[in-house]
């Protein structure tokens, strides 16, 4: 068994309650901190702990955080990116409804670092009885004195609030998310200024994913070096990982950074190996915007190397060979999948979720799902799956935020590695299984 | 049909007046996403401009600002819906899955196609994006609660009850959470 440090507990009965929490040991980070420690010791800890953003860019946390402008006067907010849509991942939706109060131990933590007197939880609209968990921890911890004005006696006080969004992928993007926390459409802002310099209401913020900030919890409690042992190199600590797929356990485990991917989908302890004794086909290891991966490229690195859990051995190869660990969204798909049709709903989600503002994603996206519809409905020619390649391509970078990438990804890395079945639709279309393809309802329900 | 007044009932402006605490002097724009869904929930399930209008009379903002909000996110149903709106999943984990097997069976089963209601007003069946529920896929959601592991049984039992029981869900609602 792995080292558990957010999961530990998830078996416990009546976790989420504050009593049950609290006498296994939460809010034991809040007491050492504000007791304890000054805010910048929080941070040393983090940067010690090599913490890299758990929301899918894998970004130092610390770094993040040292990076926070502290003018005098002006508020600093801390907003939690509770808005997980990356299609594949349902970690922070398990976390969050298992054990809420880590969430607010590590929010209260975390903000006592940055100096933010108030914070927010962003959380997808979906997430609505999500919401209401969290609504209820976080009353509890007033209750018991963990929130509001000075904390534990000290001269830290903070105040902690919940918003739920609307339905939009494109709010997991950390200035969308602002701008939808503003109360607006939830555009991605352009950058610089970054939220570090101008966030929420122009102030310095810092934005981080759910885990992350539940990993802040382990990290004080036990120092910054403790984690950083745990883990393989640059990829420290554990990472929750959201199975889901052809597989005997889908679910949520948490792993420590390093183990093997073999290891992952077919030992009992994890993925319990593919559904029905089916033969493995491919993986997107890290949720829908990773390149999806053959068997033989995610099992072992072009190299011949074994392939592990962790955010450089997933990318070892680049996109030519390799992937990325993500969002930890690992989808599994066996030797029956269709690549294709699996690409047509990927194609579909990202033209669903463009906001629209950059010409090459509002337009691209649409046209990527226009042909593959073409190609699954057996009208494609061998220039539509040249088409899709370019016009990828020419989405990919040409955008003010990084939707436009993540939908080129998956496409790119579908005919990377499975033109052979493009091809075979189109030049075989009486062969093709007469498939149904549902259009996006969104605008026969909202005008 | 009687014209209803639209204006909450005390209970959700104290709701509403939490929201707007929430953010400070002067932000209170924040509060709009939150304040559309308890607008939605208390009228009928859908924001039509009457009710946009009058949200916007509490926050004392532009008409313009609620409606080029509630016309981006996906939850706001800027026309009528069922009383139970069926959404769907069918991205990439839940279409491995089967999810459009389910929702060719709600289909046949409601005799309605996806973006349609049933001619009572019960139901209306939607699809849609990645609901982060795909180790428990397939999947819908009908108000706040997440129908997960589907099956064609499952999913009958489900309408039964939905029927059975006949009030409008919402996001809202409490549910029964899943602890897996």
């Amino acid at each position: 068994m792995g080292k558990k440090l957010l999961l530990a507990n998830d078996h416990v009965p009546g976790i989420q309650s504050y009593e049950v929490y609290r006498k296994h040991g939460g809010y034991a980070s809040v007491e050492k901190a504000i007791k304890t420690m000054k805010p910048e010791e929080v941070v040393e800890e983090v940067k010690k702990s090599g913490l890299r953003g758990r929301g899918g860019a894998g970004f130092p946390t610390g770094m993040k955080w040292s990076f926070l402008a502290k003018p005098e006067g002006v508020a600093r907010y801390l907003v939690c990116n509770a808005d997980e849509s990356e299609p594949g991942t349902f970690k922070d939706r398990y976390l969050m409804s298992r054990i809420p109060h880590i969430l607010i131990e590590g929010m209260i933590t975390s903000s006592f670092a940055l100096g933010a007197n108030t914070s927010y939880i962003y959380i997808r609209g979906e997430y609505y009885y999500v919401a209401q968990i969290l609504e209820k921890a976080i009353a509890e911890a007033y209750a018991n004195g963990w929130l509001g004005k000075n904390i534990l006696g000290s001269d830290y006080s903070l105040d902690l609030y919940v918003q739920v969004g609307g339905g939009a992928y494109i709010c997991g993007e950390e200035t969308a998310l602002l701008e939808s926390l503003e109360g607006k459409r939830g555009n991605p802002r352009i950058k610089p200024p970054f939220p570090a310099i101008a966030g929420l209401y122009g102030c310095p913020t810092v934005v981080n994913n759910v885990e992350t900030i539940a990993a802040v919890v382990p990290i004080v409690n036990d120092g910054g070096d403790a984690y950083a042992a745990i883990g393989i190199g640059k990829s420290s600590g554990t990472k929750l990982i959201s199975a889901s797929g052809h597989i005997n356990k889908p679910g949520v485990y948490e792993i420590e950074m390093g183990i093997t991917v073999e290891d992952f989908i077919y030992s009992d302890e994890y993925c319990g190996g593919i559904l029905n004794g089916k033969k493995l086909k491919a993986v997107v290891a890290g949720g829908s915007s990773v390149p999806v991966l053959p068997a033989d490229l995610i099992i072992t690195t072009a190299n011949g190397e074994k392939r592990l859990m962790s955010y450089e051995s997933l990318a070892d190869g680049g996109f030519a060979t390799g992937t990325m660990l993500g969002s930890g969204g690992f989808i599994v798909m066996d030797e029956t999948t269709n690549i294709v049709e699996n690409l047509h709903t990927f194609a579909r989600f990202y033209h669903h979720e463009s906001c629209g503002q950059c010409s090459p994603c509002r337009e691209g996206t649409g046209w990527m799902e226009k042909i593959l519809h073409k190609i699954l409905d057996g009208h494609g020619t061998l220039e539509d799956v040249d088409l899709l390649w370019e016009i990828q391509r020419k989405i990919e970078g040409n955008t003010i935020c990084p939707l436009g990438d993540a939908a080129a990804w998956p496409v790119a890395s579908a005919i990377r590695h499975f033109r052979h079945e493009f091809e075979e639709f189109v030049k075989n279309p009486n062969g093709i299984k007469k498939v149904k393809h549902y259009e996006s309802t969104q605008n026969l329900v909202t005008a | 049909m009687e014209k209803k007044e639209i204006k909450f009932n005390e209970e959700t402006m104290a709701l509403v007046n939490n929201m707007i605490s929430r953010y400070p002097e002067g932000k209170h724009k924040s509060a709009l996403l939150p304040i559309l869904h308890l607008a939605q929930a208390e009228f009928d399930g859908w924001l039509s401009p009457e009710v946009m209008d009058y949200v916007a009379s509490i926050l004392s903002i532009q008409k313009i600002e609620v409606y080029e909000v509630a016309s981006f996110y996906s939850m706001y149903n800027l026309q009528p819906v069922g009383n139970c709106l069926l959404e769907v999943c069918r991205t990439s984990s839940c279409w491995l899955r089967g999810a459009n097997e389910i929702v060719e069976h709600i289909e046949k089963k409601l005799g309605i196609k996806e973006g349609e209601t049933t001619a009572d007003g019960m139901f209306t069946l939607k699809t849609v994006e990645c609901l982060g529920s795909c180790g428990t896929a397939p999947m819908m959601m009908c108000g706040a609660q997440f129908h997960e592991n589907l099956n064609f049984q499952k999913v009958d039992t489900i309408i039964e009850k939905l029927k059975a029981d006949g009030k409008r869900k919402t996001y809202l609602d409490e549910v029964v959470v899943n602890h897996y």
